[in-house]
């Protein structure tokens, strides 16, 4: 009895997840659970944890972040470790980490840029989305940004969630920000900010913008703005509404009030009042960016006129030849985030731009896996990311119930692998160590009535993990 | 608050878990169903992930269609949320903004599978 039944090996199997994100803590959290004989290290090239929820989630949305909790809770489990400052690519190969352990599961998110590919994009002024997030987020390479608020009308180039996290990051008003974890330099800079028109530009129309309605509404209620719509590119929209699925349906619905309809009193006296702007544009492409005269830094924005062929989600933007151009110190661009190789024995979809997987097995590469927006593509919301997590671990598990994954002979584990990191140098950061970076950053928080103040650079990370 | 919660006040609940499995339990009027499976130690997978604070849909229950007319007003933040929460229905509701009354006495509360390929991802995309 009992024959064929994994769980009866002595060995325990030893897996290694790559990236502490959402996807690397939510895959952990199944294992550790699935498999009450699995050990699960965490490598995470930065000091501290948990990936795009602290260094991508807006400041002022702190309750997304409370699934910060679950994964304390996951990192202090007996079977759980976490190495921070360890990059793996670098400090340690993928080959290395197959060697020691069962199991290695990517979980390093997307941490490249898609470029817009139009003449200008290098002139001050223009950023990417990826960029200003990390910079008013504390991501300490994107610390020395210092991007440059002294126009009245920025353009964002995308309508997805990232893009009205940056509209209204740009255009909340002061106390809003200042009860937030944003950075402290971030502030200084945003009260600084002339900025007070915000135009988020969309290839195609009001019924494929990609951002959900959450989002929206928090734009429509932001305190001290306006929208500023156009209403010919509502033309139609109104009609095909009904045939719509409800969540489309309810956020075309919105867009729709907002834009078209005449505001309650109360309402209207509100705006009245307002003294920043946002909006949509719809159906404009980007075809280059425009210089001031001495050729240093961005004036403005020529777009390309659209029009749709076909409609729904599958609808294509098509050039009409036209083109229109808007005057604006300000360009961010937020066409997506991108996961980029980081070890060349990996296999990689350079077209996709994600491991090339099955249900999070990689392609041809036994004992590997993958999750998170490495596996999937950089879309979705941390629910999203959660599920196909899970669905990895469970791939992960079956393999090693089938026996396809062979967890019968011992592995050293991180037992080798934080030997072959001292001996190139490389001290990693433990979660307790961690904890201590957490407290001082609280600690200096309060002081500013913030819930924290991150620290901005690598250095000072490591320094206070240290004492 | 303050007063003593006698074992009849219970509410009982019945959830019905991904596999399929019924789950009956107790709550007292006014928890929310999220306070329910998390004093019950109720082990729904990423379930409650905000923790309660309508940033997440993770706590996504369906219910009969007699059942979700008793459970009261649905705010434009809860269907803001529900939007994003797979599988939904028009007997849909998120477990931390409904809460038990005496009314609600043996109700049946689905927790749906989270369907993996048809799932639509739409951050951002644009
Ligand atoms: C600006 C922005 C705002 C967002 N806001 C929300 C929101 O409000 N609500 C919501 O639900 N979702 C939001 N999301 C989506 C959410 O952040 C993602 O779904 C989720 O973070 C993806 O998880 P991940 O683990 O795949 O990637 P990540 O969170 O990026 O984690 C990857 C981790 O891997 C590490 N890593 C990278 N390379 C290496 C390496 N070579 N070696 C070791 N470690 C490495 C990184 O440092 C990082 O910690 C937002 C996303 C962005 C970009
Ligand atoms: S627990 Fe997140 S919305 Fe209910």
């Amino acid at each position: 009895k009992g024959f064929g039944k994994a769980s009866f090996s002595s060995v325990s199997p030893k897996v290694c997840i790559v990236g502490s994100g959402p996807a690397g803590f939510y895959t952990a959290q199944h294992l550790i659970k699935a498999r009450q004989d699995a050990e699960v290290d965490i490598y995470e090239q930065l000091p501290v944890p948990f990936g795009l929820v602290r260094f991508g989630v807006a400041p002022d949305h702190p309750e997304v972040k409370n699934v910060i909790n679950t994964f304390t809770q996951t990192a202090k489990h007996s079977r759980c470790s976490f190495y921070g400052n360890v990059t793996v690519g670098k400090d340690v190969s993928v080959e290395e980490l197959r060697q020691a352990y069962h199991a290695v599961v990517l979980s390093y998110g997307a941490h490249g840029n898609r470029s817009l590919g139009v003449p200008g994009e290098d002139l001050a002024g223009v950023y990417s989305a990826k960029d200003f997030v990390g910079w008013y987020n504390g991501v300490p390479s994107c610390r020395e940004l210092s991007p440059d608020l002294s126009c009245e009308t920025a353009v964002i180039l995308g309508q997805g969630n990232v893009a009205l996290d940056v509209a209204r990051i740009l255009l909340s008003p002061l106390d809003i920000l200042k009860k937030t974890d944003i950075t402290q330099s971030a502030l200084e800079a945003l009260a600084k900010s002339r900025v007070s028109r915000v135009l988020i530009v969309g290839r195609r129309g009001p019924t494929q913008v990609a951002c959900t309605i959450k989002e929206l509404r928090e734009m429509v209620n932001l305190p001290d703005t306006r929208p500023e719509m156009v209403a010919a590119d509502f033309e139609g929209v109104a009609d095909a509404i009904k045939d719509l699925p409800r969540p489309r349906k309810r956020l075309t619905e919105l867009m729709v009030k907002t834009a078209l309809e005449i505001p309650v009193e109360k309402e209207q006296e509100r705006r009245d009042k307002a003294s920043r702007i946002w909006g949509f544009r719809f159906f404009r492409s980007p075809v280059e960016i425009l210089a001031d005269p001495n050729h240093r830094r961005t004036a403005g924005i020529r777009l390309a006129v659209n029009r749709l062929e076909g409609s729904g989600e599958r609808a294509r933007a098509v050039l009409t030849g036209e083109v229109e151009d808007v005057r604006c110190g300000l360009i961010i661009s937020s066409i997506g985030y991108k996961s980029l190789p980081i070890d060349p024995s990996v296999p990689f979809d350079s077209h996709k731009a994600i491991v090339p997987n099955t249900m999070g097995r990689v392609h041809q590469a036994a004992g590997l896996y993958c999750s998170g927006w490495l596996k999937t593509g950089p879309t979705g919301v941390i629910v999203t990311t959660m599920n196909n997590s899970f669905d990895t671990a469970r791939s992960l598990v079956e393999d090693m119930v089938s026996g396809s994954l062979n967890v019968s002979s011992a592995k050293p584990g991180s037992q080798i692998i934080t030997a072959l990191l001292e001996k190139r140098g490389v001290k990693p950061v433990t979660f307790s160590d961690w904890e201590k970076i957490d407290s001082v950053e609280i600690r200096r928080g309060e002081v500013n009535g913030k819930p924290r103040e991150k620290m901005l650079t690598v250095e000072e990370m490591l320094q206070v993990a240290r004492t | 608050a303050g007063t003593r919660t006698l074992r009849s006040d219970k509410v009982t609940i019945n959830f019905i878990n991904r596999d399929g499995e019924k789950i009956t339990v107790k709550g007292s009027p006014g928890d929310s169903l999220l306070d329910v499976v998390i004093n019950e130690d109720l082990d729904f997978d990423g379930f409650g992930a905000c923790e309660g604070t309508l940033a997440c849909s993770t706590c996504h229950l369906i219910f009969d269609e007699e059942v979700y007319k008793k459970l009261g007003r649905v705010t434009d933040e809860e269907l803001d949320m529900l939007d994003l929460a797979y599988g939904l229905t028009e007997t849909s509701r998120l477990g931390c903004q409904v809460c038990l009354t005496k009314s609600l006495e043996g109700i049946v509360a689905r927790v749906p599978e989270s369907v993996t390929d048809i799932r639509q991802s739409k951050d951002e995309s644009a």
